[in-house]
Protein backbone atom coordinates (compact mmCIF):
# COMPACT_ATOMS: atom_id res chain seq x y z
CA UNK A 1 0.00 0.00 0.00
CA UNK A 2 2.75 2.62 0.87
CA UNK A 3 4.93 1.59 -2.12
CA UNK A 4 1.32 1.97 -4.41
CA UNK A 5 1.03 5.68 -2.68
CA UNK A 6 4.91 6.40 -3.10
CA UNK A 7 4.32 5.68 -6.35
CA UNK A 8 1.12 7.45 -7.25
CA UNK A 9 2.86 10.72 -5.59
CA UNK A 10 5.69 10.03 -7.37
CA UNK A 11 3.82 9.84 -10.55
CA UNK A 12 1.94 13.59 -9.53
CA UNK A 13 5.47 14.87 -9.01
CA UNK A 14 7.21 13.73 -11.88
CA UNK A 15 4.04 15.23 -14.16
CA UNK A 16 3.99 18.45 -12.09
CA UNK A 17 7.87 19.32 -11.56
CA UNK A 18 9.43 18.04 -14.09
CA UNK A 19 12.99 16.70 -13.85
CA UNK A 20 14.18 19.91 -12.74
CA UNK A 21 12.52 21.21 -9.47
CA UNK A 22 14.74 24.36 -9.67
CA UNK A 23 12.52 25.54 -12.78
CA UNK A 24 9.70 25.09 -10.49
CA UNK A 25 10.60 27.02 -7.86
CA UNK A 26 12.14 29.51 -9.50
CA UNK A 27 8.74 29.90 -11.25
CA UNK A 28 6.38 29.94 -8.25
CA UNK A 29 8.67 32.27 -6.52
CA UNK A 30 8.12 34.61 -9.25
CA UNK A 31 4.74 35.03 -9.46
CA UNK A 32 4.90 35.28 -5.38
CA UNK A 33 7.11 38.28 -5.84
CA UNK A 34 4.70 39.41 -8.45
CA UNK A 35 1.89 38.97 -6.64
CA UNK A 36 3.10 40.22 -3.15
CA UNK A 37 4.56 43.80 -5.18
CA UNK A 38 0.94 44.01 -7.17
CA UNK A 39 -0.69 44.47 -3.52
CA UNK A 40 2.01 46.58 -1.98
CA UNK A 41 3.12 48.90 -4.85
CA UNK A 42 1.82 50.53 -8.14
CA UNK A 43 4.64 49.83 -9.76
CA UNK A 44 4.53 47.73 -12.85
CA UNK A 45 5.30 43.84 -12.30
CA UNK A 46 4.70 42.34 -15.42
CA UNK A 47 8.31 41.90 -15.78
CA UNK A 48 9.45 40.05 -13.21
CA UNK A 49 7.91 36.41 -14.35
CA UNK A 50 9.80 37.24 -18.04
CA UNK A 51 13.12 37.97 -16.32
CA UNK A 52 12.96 34.91 -14.27
CA UNK A 53 12.16 32.73 -17.50
CA UNK A 54 15.38 34.43 -18.72
CA UNK A 55 17.52 33.15 -16.16
CA UNK A 56 15.86 29.91 -15.11
CA UNK A 57 16.20 28.23 -18.89
CA UNK A 58 19.39 28.67 -19.43
CA UNK A 59 20.45 27.86 -15.80
CA UNK A 60 18.52 24.40 -16.41
CA UNK A 61 19.62 23.90 -20.07
CA UNK A 62 23.24 24.72 -18.40
CA UNK A 63 22.33 22.23 -15.40
CA UNK A 64 21.88 19.46 -18.33
CA UNK A 65 24.67 20.03 -20.46
CA UNK A 66 27.50 20.10 -17.36
CA UNK A 67 26.23 16.84 -15.84
CA UNK A 68 26.71 14.97 -19.89
CA UNK A 69 29.71 16.48 -20.23
CA UNK A 70 31.38 15.76 -16.76
CA UNK B 1 -5.48 35.83 -31.70
CA UNK B 2 -6.00 34.42 -28.82
CA UNK B 3 -8.45 31.61 -30.49
CA UNK B 4 -6.15 30.56 -32.80
CA UNK B 5 -2.91 30.71 -30.93
CA UNK B 6 -5.12 28.71 -28.54
CA UNK B 7 -6.25 26.56 -31.41
CA UNK B 8 -2.88 25.96 -32.66
CA UNK B 9 -0.88 25.06 -29.56
CA UNK B 10 -3.54 22.26 -28.23
CA UNK B 11 -3.56 20.70 -32.29
CA UNK B 12 0.65 20.76 -32.07
CA UNK B 13 0.35 19.03 -28.75
CA UNK B 14 -1.97 16.58 -29.42
CA UNK B 15 -0.13 15.95 -32.75
CA UNK B 16 2.79 14.81 -30.64
CA UNK B 17 1.73 13.16 -28.65
CA UNK B 18 -1.08 11.41 -30.76
CA UNK B 19 2.05 10.42 -33.06
CA UNK B 20 3.85 8.95 -30.04
CA UNK B 21 1.09 7.15 -28.57
CA UNK B 22 0.24 5.68 -32.34
CA UNK B 23 4.13 4.06 -32.62
CA UNK B 24 3.55 2.40 -29.54
CA UNK B 25 -0.39 0.94 -30.08
CA UNK B 26 1.43 -0.22 -33.56
CA UNK B 27 4.36 -1.87 -31.61
CA UNK B 28 1.99 -3.74 -29.37
CA UNK B 29 0.03 -4.84 -32.73
CA UNK B 30 2.34 -5.84 -35.10
CA UNK B 31 4.42 -7.08 -32.56
CA UNK B 32 1.67 -8.78 -29.93
CA UNK B 33 -2.20 -8.99 -30.69
CA UNK B 34 -4.26 -6.53 -32.43
CA UNK B 35 -7.02 -7.19 -30.51
CA UNK B 36 -5.45 -6.60 -27.11
CA UNK B 37 -3.69 -4.00 -28.45
CA UNK B 38 -6.62 -1.66 -30.05
CA UNK B 39 -8.95 -2.78 -26.37
CA UNK B 40 -5.86 -1.07 -24.46
CA UNK B 41 -6.24 1.89 -26.76
CA UNK B 42 -9.85 2.37 -26.26
CA UNK B 43 -9.28 1.42 -22.85
CA UNK B 44 -7.06 4.79 -22.55
CA UNK B 45 -9.04 6.63 -23.82
CA UNK B 46 -12.28 6.05 -22.27
CA UNK B 47 -9.80 6.39 -18.71
CA UNK B 48 -8.88 9.95 -20.50
CA UNK B 49 -12.09 10.83 -21.35
CA UNK B 50 -12.56 9.88 -17.71
CA UNK B 51 -10.07 12.10 -15.85
CA UNK B 52 -11.34 15.20 -18.17
CA UNK B 53 -15.02 14.71 -17.22
CA UNK B 54 -13.80 14.64 -13.87
CA UNK B 55 -11.34 17.84 -13.76
CA UNK B 56 -13.16 19.87 -16.38
CA UNK B 57 -16.19 21.14 -13.98
CA UNK B 58 -13.47 21.26 -10.96
CA UNK B 59 -10.74 24.13 -13.18
CA UNK B 60 -14.13 25.79 -14.41
CA UNK B 61 -15.09 26.63 -11.07
CA UNK B 62 -11.97 28.04 -9.84
CA UNK B 63 -12.17 31.92 -10.01
CA UNK B 64 -10.90 33.73 -13.16
CA UNK B 65 -7.69 35.38 -11.00
CA UNK B 66 -6.74 31.85 -9.34
CA UNK B 67 -7.41 30.33 -12.43
CA UNK B 68 -4.62 32.55 -14.81
CA UNK B 69 -2.26 32.24 -11.45
CA UNK B 70 -2.93 28.61 -11.12
CA UNK B 71 -2.88 27.30 -14.90
CA UNK B 72 -0.56 30.00 -15.81
CA UNK B 73 1.92 28.79 -13.37
CA UNK B 74 1.20 24.98 -14.61
CA UNK B 75 1.89 25.87 -18.37
CA UNK B 76 5.01 27.93 -17.46
CA UNK B 77 6.38 24.87 -15.39
CA UNK B 78 5.39 22.61 -18.65
CA UNK B 79 6.34 25.16 -21.58
CA UNK B 80 9.92 25.49 -20.01
CA UNK B 81 10.43 21.78 -19.97
CA UNK B 82 9.21 21.33 -23.26
CA UNK B 83 11.42 24.36 -24.28
CA UNK B 84 13.91 23.13 -22.08
CA UNK B 85 14.24 19.31 -24.43
CA UNK B 86 13.69 21.44 -27.24
CA UNK B 87 16.66 23.53 -27.30
CA UNK B 88 18.92 20.44 -25.89
CA UNK B 89 18.20 18.42 -28.89
CA UNK B 90 18.19 20.96 -31.34
CA UNK B 91 21.62 22.12 -29.98
CA UNK B 92 22.89 19.03 -30.53
CA UNK B 93 22.79 17.75 -26.09
CA UNK B 94 20.37 15.36 -26.56
CA UNK B 95 19.18 12.67 -29.26
CA UNK B 96 16.35 14.09 -31.56
CA UNK B 97 13.35 12.03 -31.17
CA UNK B 98 13.08 9.25 -34.28
CA UNK B 99 9.70 7.34 -34.29
CA UNK B 100 10.86 4.75 -36.74
CA UNK B 101 13.98 3.94 -34.24
CA UNK B 102 11.47 4.07 -31.25
CA UNK B 103 8.78 1.48 -33.05
CA UNK B 104 12.25 -0.79 -33.76
CA UNK B 105 12.89 -0.99 -30.60
CA UNK B 106 9.94 -1.41 -29.06
CA UNK B 107 9.19 -4.43 -31.45
CA UNK B 108 11.78 -5.91 -30.20
CA UNK B 109 11.16 -5.43 -26.83
CA UNK B 110 7.22 -6.69 -27.14
CA UNK B 111 8.69 -9.77 -28.99
CA UNK B 112 10.81 -10.92 -25.83
CA UNK B 113 7.90 -11.54 -23.30
CA UNK B 114 5.43 -13.97 -23.50
CA UNK B 115 1.63 -13.98 -24.15
CA UNK B 116 -0.42 -14.18 -21.11
CA UNK B 117 -3.93 -14.28 -20.84
CA UNK B 118 -6.16 -12.36 -18.21
CA UNK B 119 -10.22 -11.92 -18.72
CA UNK B 120 -11.26 -10.75 -21.47
CA UNK B 121 -7.49 -9.75 -22.90
CA UNK B 122 -5.83 -12.54 -24.98
CA UNK B 123 -2.63 -11.14 -24.32
CA UNK B 124 -2.04 -8.46 -21.30
CA UNK B 125 1.03 -7.40 -22.23
CA UNK B 126 -0.37 -6.12 -25.53
CA UNK B 127 -2.67 -4.37 -23.65
CA UNK B 128 -1.29 -2.85 -20.56
CA UNK B 129 1.87 -1.30 -23.69
CA UNK B 130 -1.16 0.39 -25.73
CA UNK B 131 -3.00 1.23 -22.65
CA UNK B 132 -0.03 2.88 -20.71
CA UNK B 133 1.24 4.58 -23.72
CA UNK B 134 -2.02 5.85 -25.04
CA UNK B 135 -3.55 7.30 -21.06
CA UNK B 136 0.78 8.79 -20.22
CA UNK B 137 0.80 10.62 -23.71
CA UNK B 138 -2.43 11.71 -23.51
CA UNK B 139 -2.43 13.13 -19.75
CA UNK B 140 -0.62 16.02 -20.26
CA UNK B 141 -2.12 16.47 -23.57
CA UNK B 142 -5.64 16.79 -21.90
CA UNK B 143 -4.45 19.00 -18.84
CA UNK B 144 -3.19 21.65 -22.01
CA UNK B 145 -6.63 21.06 -23.68
CA UNK B 146 -8.76 22.11 -20.58
CA UNK B 147 -6.28 24.76 -18.75
CA UNK B 148 -6.46 26.45 -22.35
CA UNK B 149 -10.16 25.94 -23.05
CA UNK B 150 -10.96 27.45 -19.79
CA UNK B 151 -8.89 30.10 -19.18
CA UNK B 152 -10.33 31.09 -22.84
CA UNK B 153 -13.53 30.38 -21.42
CA UNK B 154 -13.37 28.22 -25.26
CA UNK B 155 -13.34 24.76 -23.53
CA UNK B 156 -15.40 23.26 -27.49
CA UNK B 157 -12.31 25.13 -29.60
CA UNK B 158 -9.63 22.95 -27.48
CA UNK B 159 -11.56 19.75 -27.21
CA UNK B 160 -12.11 20.33 -31.42
CA UNK B 161 -8.67 21.17 -31.65
CA UNK B 162 -7.79 18.08 -29.65
CA UNK B 163 -9.97 15.50 -31.32
CA UNK B 164 -9.22 17.28 -34.53
CA UNK B 165 -5.40 16.12 -34.22
CA UNK B 166 -6.57 12.43 -33.18
CA UNK B 167 -8.35 11.94 -36.07
CA UNK B 168 -5.98 13.29 -38.28
CA UNK B 169 -3.03 10.67 -36.96
CA UNK B 170 -5.03 8.28 -36.37
CA UNK B 171 -6.38 8.21 -40.40
CA UNK B 172 -2.44 8.56 -41.28
CA UNK B 173 -1.91 6.29 -39.02
CA UNK B 174 -4.51 3.84 -40.36
CA UNK B 175 -3.60 5.17 -43.82
CA UNK B 176 0.17 4.10 -44.09
CA UNK B 177 0.18 1.34 -41.16
CA UNK B 178 3.70 2.70 -39.82
CA UNK B 179 5.02 5.24 -37.28
CA UNK B 180 4.69 8.71 -38.94
CA UNK B 181 8.51 9.25 -38.51
CA UNK B 182 7.78 12.12 -41.54
CA UNK B 183 5.91 14.70 -38.71
CA UNK B 184 8.53 16.99 -37.65
CA UNK B 185 8.25 16.49 -34.16
CA UNK B 186 11.40 17.96 -33.23
CA UNK B 187 10.14 21.23 -34.55
CA UNK B 188 6.59 21.08 -33.54
CA UNK B 189 7.58 20.58 -29.46
CA UNK B 190 9.75 23.36 -30.00
CA UNK B 191 6.42 25.88 -30.53
CA UNK B 192 4.50 24.66 -28.67
CA UNK B 193 7.45 24.67 -25.84
CA UNK B 194 7.81 27.92 -26.92
CA UNK B 195 3.45 28.74 -27.13
CA UNK B 196 2.78 27.49 -23.57
CA UNK B 197 6.23 28.97 -22.07
CA UNK B 198 4.10 32.85 -23.44
CA UNK B 199 0.50 31.63 -22.43
CA UNK B 200 1.87 30.74 -19.32
CA UNK B 201 3.60 33.59 -18.50
CA UNK B 202 0.93 35.92 -19.81
CA UNK B 203 -2.11 34.47 -17.63
CA UNK B 204 0.16 33.61 -14.84
CA UNK B 205 1.16 37.27 -14.04
CA UNK B 206 -1.95 38.23 -14.70
CA UNK B 207 -3.76 35.80 -11.94
CA UNK B 208 -0.91 37.38 -9.54
CA UNK B 209 -2.43 41.07 -10.30
CA UNK B 210 0.33 42.16 -12.74
CA UNK B 211 -1.07 44.33 -16.15
CA UNK B 212 0.59 44.17 -19.39
CA UNK B 213 1.27 46.60 -21.61
CA UNK B 214 -0.69 46.22 -24.46
CA UNK B 215 -3.32 43.87 -22.47
CA UNK B 216 -3.57 40.99 -25.17
CA UNK B 217 -1.46 42.73 -27.91
CA UNK B 218 1.21 41.65 -25.13
CA UNK B 219 1.16 38.51 -26.74
CA UNK B 220 2.01 39.25 -29.93
CA UNK B 221 5.21 40.33 -28.10
CA UNK B 222 6.09 37.49 -25.92
CA UNK B 223 5.63 34.71 -28.84
CA UNK B 224 8.31 35.64 -30.81
CA UNK B 225 10.67 37.08 -27.96
CA UNK B 226 10.53 33.57 -26.31
CA UNK B 227 11.69 32.17 -29.91
CA UNK B 228 14.06 34.57 -30.39
CA UNK B 229 15.47 33.58 -27.10
CA UNK B 230 15.07 29.99 -27.64
CA UNK B 231 16.81 30.22 -30.69
CA UNK B 232 19.54 32.00 -28.93
CA UNK B 233 19.72 29.26 -26.38
CA UNK B 234 20.09 26.69 -29.29
CA UNK B 235 23.41 28.82 -31.01
CA UNK B 236 24.59 28.93 -27.01
CA UNK B 237 24.62 25.50 -25.75
CA UNK B 238 25.49 24.19 -29.58
CA UNK B 239 27.62 20.89 -28.98
CA UNK B 240 28.27 17.84 -31.43
CA UNK B 241 24.90 16.00 -32.36
CA UNK B 242 23.81 12.93 -30.17
CA UNK B 243 22.73 10.04 -32.56
CA UNK B 244 19.23 9.35 -32.25
CA UNK B 245 18.38 6.97 -29.05
CA UNK B 246 14.66 5.66 -28.61
CA UNK B 247 13.41 6.42 -24.85
CA UNK B 248 10.14 4.40 -24.99
CA UNK B 249 8.65 5.75 -22.13
CA UNK B 250 5.58 3.31 -22.22
CA UNK B 251 7.79 0.04 -22.45
CA UNK B 252 9.41 1.92 -19.68
CA UNK B 253 6.37 2.10 -18.09
CA UNK B 254 5.01 -1.44 -18.55
CA UNK B 255 8.15 -3.23 -18.12
CA UNK B 256 7.84 -1.24 -14.29
CA UNK B 257 5.07 -2.93 -12.01
CA UNK B 258 4.59 0.86 -10.78
CA UNK B 259 3.09 3.72 -12.18
CA UNK B 260 6.19 6.03 -11.86
CA UNK B 261 6.40 6.39 -15.65
CA UNK B 262 6.94 10.38 -16.01
CA UNK B 263 4.27 11.60 -18.24
CA UNK B 264 6.27 14.84 -18.43
CA UNK B 265 9.11 12.70 -20.49
CA UNK B 266 5.99 12.10 -22.18
CA UNK B 267 6.47 15.78 -23.77
CA UNK B 268 10.11 15.11 -23.27
CA UNK B 269 10.62 12.07 -25.06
Amino acid sequence: MISKLRAFGAFWYDFVIGDDWRVAVGVALAFAVTYLLSRNTSAPVWWIVPVAVVILLPLSIHRVTRRSTS
Amino acid sequence: MSGSALFIAVFLACIVEAVEALTIVLAAGTARDWRSAITGLFAGLLTLAVIIAALGPAVSSIPLGGLRLFVGGLLLVFGLQWLRKAILRASGNKALHDEALIFETQLAAAGQVQAERRGLVADWYAFTLSFKGVVLEGLEVAFIALTFGSNQHDIPLAATAAVAAVLVVTVVGLAVRAPLARVPENSMKFVVGIMLTAFGMFWGAEGAGAHWPGSDAALLVLIPAIGLYALAMVALFRSKPVSAQPVPAAIAASASSTTTASPQRAANS
